[in-house]
């Protein structure tokens, strides 16, 4: 049995659906990523699964009971939970008491709670200032308080809205290093919301894209990365190549793409006829400056319009009939003289290519 | 002109050679108005959160109609009191009319829509975050009511402060209950008024002087008040 469970979860602010039908399933020990664009509903959706808020239609169910039963039963299950938000929020007062403020309210006894808040501190190495007051504290140690205060409780789930959106990319690393650790260590079920695929990718055991108040797709990040299901979600986690075509044919499995007069060549259930986006990852594909004699079912030849360089690695923008982002290192740009104008050969293999229907939540 | 700059002369002797008669006022009129604050804040405190907490019907009119109440006339709450406390008043029976009690009893009236007005915009000016934070880290409803109160203890100080300048600066109310009795019910601002009709001049402005200092020391303890928050 799933420890949360949404059914057909809608919240309406205004007339305005800001979550429309979401279903999902969390299960106990799991960590759940959320990942959406800005504005999707994520912070709704957290709000929601907390008891915080409570939902225009449909149920949660927590361990199973449905917590729409009564304010008290709501009130039992929040401390069940812990929720970080987005913003660090530090009670005006000492590090020490903000921390401590949870077991206080559980009315946990002096001693455990100096115990446990020592060792909280310890953990998200903030021992050293615990009697100074939280609030002049940077964003990251801010963020680091707010997580040992939702940890000290030891909650069976643990919430976290962006836990890192706010932060320098230095204190932004030390706070998702924290939240690995916890992860690993505890016996803790986590939902977390994220706009950062690669933070969702890494700490997440099964991802949920949730856009414009809908769950799109859910299943394992790789999963998810690798084969999205509708052109939305490929956009949305990076898949940069994606070129409309129409099915012509299919033979045992192995279909020919028609984009604009150019063939590519796929693996694929779909029948001819369909309307469909071949999604091609830009790491995925090989170029070269002369024909190449690869197996690779798919070679287009075309001019390089676009060279990014970012850092090791280059962008090589072409256009072969339908415009393909291509990424390489920067000792290939070097060694193939790849320049704006270069004419190059693109390859990759059909195995590469993910196949979407068209229409499907488009 | 002789006349203002001795008196302004003595009064400086007054102070610095702590006249009794000068201290004595001083320190009632402190008294009252300390005591009034303190009672105002106890009184206001719990309402405010009352009113802040609470969702209800003309909510928004009743916060603007203490707000009207900011810049009630002194006399008028004075007459209110007489009116209340004098002998064939409603409680008159309480036999406090030209007492210290009956000042504080005004002066509190006196500030208390500032006070409260106050309060419940140092409640609301609390981040709505906190309460959210409060609630999802397991406070009850009056644990998370309790954390916004914290939270906006700088803005109280703040307001008891001001309501406290406002208590110790009128004169409407301690002359029209007080009665200005020396030694009994005279403060510093009823004892200005009096002594100037009478041309005393040098404890008048002995007097003015001690009242623009608390004044002073005021408005340093509300900017390291808001400095702290």
């Amino acid at each position: 049995m799933a420890l949360i469970e949404t059914v057909n979860l809608c919240q309406r602010y205004g007339g305005q659906y800001v979550l429309k039908d979401v279903n999902l399933k969390v299960d106990r020990g799991e960590v759940f990523g959320l990942i959406g664009p800005t504005g999707a509903g994520k912070t709704t959706l957290l709000r929601l699964i907390d008891l915080i808020d409570t939902p225009s239609s449909g149920k949660i169910y927590f361990d199973g009971v449905d917590t729409a039963a009564s304010g008290k039963l709501r009130f039992e299950l929040r401390r069940r939970m812990a929720f970080v938000l987005q913003k660090p929020v530090v009670f005006n007062a000492s590090v020490y008491d903000n921390v401590a403020c949870g077991l206080r309210w559980r009315r946990v006894g002096k001693r455990a709670t100096r115990q446990k808040v020592e060792d909280m501190l310890e953990m998200v190495g903030l021992s050293a200032y615990k009697d100074r007051n939280a609030r002049s504290l940077s964003g990251g140690e801010a963020q680091r308080v707010a997580i040992a205060r939702a940890m000290v409780v030891e909650p069976e789930v643990l919430l976290l809205d962006e836990p890192t959106a706010n932060l320098d990319p230095v204190s932004a690393a030390t706070v998702e290093e924290l939240i690995a650790r916890i992860i690993e260590r505890r016996a803790v079920t986590v939902v977390m919301t994220t706009h950062d695929m690669s933070q969702g990718q890494r700490l997440a055991d099964r991802i949920g894209v949730l856009m414009d108040g809908s769950v799109l797709q859910t299943g394992a990040p790789r999963e998810v990365f690798s084969f999205p299901r509708s052109r939305r979600v490929a956009e949305f986690v990076g898949v940069e190549n994606i070129i409309d075509g129409v099915i012509v044919s299919n033979e045992d499995g192995l279909v020919s793409v028609d984009a604009g007069g150019k063939t590519i060549q796929a693996v694929s259930a779909l029948a001819a006829g369909e309307r469909v986006c071949a999604c091609v990852r830009p790491e995925d594909v090989i170029l070269a400056v002369s024909p190449p004699s690869s197996s690779a079912r798919n070679m287009f030849a075309g001019e390089i319009t676009r060279l990014v360089s970012a850092g090791s690695i280059a962008r090589v923008e072409m256009d072969c009939g339908f415009p393909l982002s291509v990424l390489v290192t920067k000792r290939s740009v070097d060694e193939l003289g790849l320049e704006k104008g270069k004419r190059v050969y693109a390859s990759f293999k059909a195995t590469a290519v993910h196949i979407i229907t068209k229409g499907k939540a488009d | 002109m002789a006349e203002i700059w001795n008196g302004f002369i003595r009064a400086i002797e007054l102070i610095i050679s702590l006249d009794p008669e000068v201290m004595e006022i001083a320190g009632r009129s402190l008294m009252i108005s300390v005591t009034s604050a303190l009672l105002a804040w106890a009184i206001c405190m719990p309402l405010a959160s009352l009113i802040h907490f609470n969702r209800f019907l003309g909510k928004r009119a009743l916060i603007n109609l203490i707000q009207t109440f900011y810049s009630v006339p002194t006399v008028v709450i004075g007459l209110f009191v007489f009116v209340l406390f004098s002998r064939a008043g409603p409680l008159g029976g309480f036999n406090i009319m030209f007492t210290p009690a009956v000042m504080v009893v005004g002066q509190t009236l006196l500030i208390t829509p500032v006070l409260l007005g106050l309060t419940i915009s140092a409640l609301s000016g609390v981040d709505k975050s906190i309460v959210d934070t409060a609630r999802s880290l397991g406070a009850s409803g009056l644990q998370a009511a309790f954390v916004v109160v914290k939270e906006s203890r700088f803005a109280v100080v703040a307001a008891v402060v001001m309501g406290f300048g406002r208590a110790i600066s009128e004169v409407g109310v301690a002359l029209m209950v007080g009665g200005n009795i020396k030694g009994f019910t005279r403060v510093i601002t009823t004892a200005i008024s009096l002594e100037t009709s009478k041309g005393d001049l040098e404890l008048s402005i002995a007097l003015g002087i001690i009242l623009i200092i608390i004044a002073l020391a005021i408005n340093l303890a509300l900017n390291r008040i808001q400095q702290r928050s």
